[in-house]
């Protein structure tokens, strides 16, 4: 097992690296080296293995990733190959309607990105200014006891399933925002949105914690020594010295949010409407490529095939805002 | 180690040719006296700081000048920032920290419950041993101490008082076409006096500065140490050192302590040429510490 690693070519490089302080000594005849004992030699040996063993296994892991991500969008481009072999990819991003399960059906992406698009939007206008007050409060005027509660218990609302979001969603905000806002159907874009927000405020608040609190005291003491009080020095000082990691976690909230799928398949309703209007009812890409698995189409036909081209649309947008995400923290790296 | 106390009384005994009185000034004895002839800015009375329950400053008294340069000597950990800090309590925002005793700047006890903190950092400026130049624009690390302290006015005023700063700290010139740039691209002893310029910029009437040198070349550290002497006319400074050059070359008064004691306190002269406490003698000349 061990050299079928080592034929990686990682491993014959961290190999031929530990080798190179003493190349001469041949491995197992170590005892030659006039500095060691013999058994201080061959523990030595025996380490020097187990490093190499530990290495590879850690390239391979960290490859294997690499390796799946590939992979799974090799098969994502194959497959939508053999759909936009049908349908002209002018027709995918222009056309208004997207009606696979009608006998004439129409595949326009549009009306499933602005439904993952407006809900997005609504989760992130709940879970951006919430995690982030939440995350200035924890870092900077929280009590450690209080944080040493908080925080946990936060984090916890990220480790309920996301179906259990979903009925909340439908079950009890549904019928909430009904009241305040009349004529909003049962389901709709906004509440699955608000839902979804809630679930990941602990994503923004939690790593928008880390980050402040990563700025060093002495930045903020020097904000002190200028007469600012501790919410000016939070806001003014600490935020925008921690940007580059707040907006790592932003980024993170909007991959989850559009990527997010029990809450808006259960709640926003699962018909494709081009809307920007939150209050209606929409679909988004995650939602359809749901219903299209749970069988509603025949397998092989070109609705079906469709899901790979709505999945293929879905990790575009995700890249793009990673894409973004990675200059907009590149821009705000910290330099304390 | 050996009580302080004691050992003075000690070397007293062992030095018969030294003059007992003056030997033993009114300071050592906790409640400073200020002499008639010396004003006061800032008066500390029986200073008792804890971290915790750790006792870091003991008992500690005395009257810092006005429009001149008190120096604060003495090993690593003996409480000179720790000191300092208390003078704009600074120390404050240290969790489990205790005060006990007085400090008051023109007469006021700054620990006194109805002190405004704000507005005493304001009058009371720092200047850290690490520059804490905030991840900005030059323009913006000035701009932002005058924003907060409404001091900023109209446009050109604002541009005008950053101007004036940079030209006190003796950075007008290097930065004077780069005032957009961030202040990260400066040298460390640009960054340090950029950290002078913010802390003149709103004018404050005492300066303090823990080290400020500490972490800079040899020239840097000039320019910071002729920068320091003009500024004595305008502004009350105390700077925490660690090297004894700097404290006889710039200071007028030098404060020795030692684990949390003050232990001698006078004019920098008297202190550099002979001054009254073997211990002092010792540590400014190296022999301990
Ligand atoms: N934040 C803190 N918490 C607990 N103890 C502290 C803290 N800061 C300082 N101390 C302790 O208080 C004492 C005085 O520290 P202080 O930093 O004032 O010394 P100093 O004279 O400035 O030393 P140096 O020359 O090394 O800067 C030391 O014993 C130190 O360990
Ligand atoms: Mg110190």
């Amino acid at each position: 097992m061990t050299t079928d690693i080592l034929h990686l070519r990682a491993g014959q490089k961290i190999m031929a690296d530990s080798a190179s302080p003493n190349p001469s000594i041949p491995i197992g005849d170590a005892g030659q080296t006039p500095l060691f004992s013999r058994s201080d030699s061959v523990a030595r040996q025996l380490n020097r293995w187990k490093e190499r063993i530990i290495e590879s296994l850690l390239f391979v892991a960290a490859f294997s990733s690499v390796a799946i991500t590939l992979g799974i969008v090799g098969i994502l481009i194959y497959e939508s190959s053999t759909f936009f072999a049908h349908v002209s990819i002018t027709d995918f991003l222009t056309d208004t309607m997207w009606t696979p399960m009608f006998a004439s059906a129409r595949f326009g992406i549009l009306p499933l990105v602005a439904g993952t698009l407006v809900t997005t939007t609504v989760a992130l206008v709940v879970a951006l200014p919430i995690g982030t007050v939440v995350s200035i409060y924890l870092s900077e005027f929280a009590p450690s006891v209080v944080r040493e509660v908080i925080k946990p218990v936060m984090e916890l609302l990220s480790a309920v399933p996301t179906v259990i979001y979903g009925y909340f969603a439908l079950q009890f905000v549904a019928p909430m925002l009904q009241k305040i806002i009349p004529g909003l159907p049962t389901f709709s874009m906004l509440s699955a949105g608000v839902v979804m927000g809630i679930m990941i405020i602990p994503y923004v608040s939690s790593l928008s914690e880390d980050a402040m609190r990563a700025v060093p005291m002495s930045l903020r003491e020097g904000a002190y020594a200028l007469g600012a009080n501790k919410i000016i020095t939070a806001v003014r000082v600490v935020y925008p010295a921690a940007l580059s990691g707040i907006v790592a976690s932003y980024i993170l909230a909007i991959s989850r949010a559009i990527g997010e799928t029990m809450i808006v398949a259960i709640a926003a309703g699962m018909q494709p409407n081009l809307t920007l209007d939150p209050r209606q009812p929409a679909e988004t890409i995650t939602a359809f490529i749901v219903q299209v698995s749970l069988g509603d189409l025949p397998h092989g036909s070109i609705g079906y095939q469709s899901i790979f081209a709505a999945g293929l649309t879905l990790f575009v947008m995700t890249l793009v805002f990673n894409i973004i995400g990675y200059g907009l923290r590149k821009r705000f790296r910290e330099v304390y | 180690m050996d009580d302080p106390q004691e050992r003075e009384t000690s070397k007293d005994m062992q030095s018969p040719n030294m003059i007992s009185e003056i030997a033993t000034p009114t300071l050592m004895k906790g409640i400073a006296e200020p002499k008639s002839e010396i004003e006061t800015k800032i008066d500390i009375r029986r200073l008792n700081f804890f971290y915790g329950r750790v006792c870091a400053l003991k008992d500690v008294s005395l009257t810092i000048p006005p429009s001149k340069v008190t120096a604060f000597i003495g090993p690593s950990g003996c409480g000179k920032s720790t000191l300092v800090r208390t003078l704009n309590r600074m120390n404050d925002v240290i969790p489990n920290t205790s005060v006990k005793g007085e400090v008051c700047i023109d007469g006021q006890n700054i620990y006194s419950p109805s002190t405004d903190v704000v507005e005493l950092r304001r009058r009371v400026g720092m200047v850290f041993q690490k520059p804490t130049t905030f991840p900005r624009s030059i323009f913006e690390n000035i701009a932002y101490g005058l924003r907060i302290n409404d001091l900023a006015g109209s446009k050109t005023e604002l541009a005008d008082r950053i101007e004036s700063g940079l030209k006190a700290a003796a950075l007008w010139d290097e930065v004077k076409d780069r005032l957009k740039e961030p202040a990260q691209g400066l040298s460390g002893g640009q960054q340090q006096r950029l950290c002078i310029a913010r802390a003149l910029a709103i004018e404050p009437e005492i300066v303090l500065m823990d080290e400020p040198t500490s972490a800079l070349d040899p020239i840097a550290t000039q320019r910071i140490e002729e920068l320091i002497v003009e500024l004595k006319e305008r502004y009350t400074i105390v700077i925490v050192t660690h090297n004894m050059q700097q404290a006889s070359r710039i200071s007028d008064m030098t404060a020795f302590f030692w684990l949390g004691e003050l232990i001698e306190f006078d004019t920098t002269e008297k202190m550099f040429t002979k001054p009254e406490r073997r211990m002092t003698e010792d540590y400014i000349t190296g022999r301990f510490g």
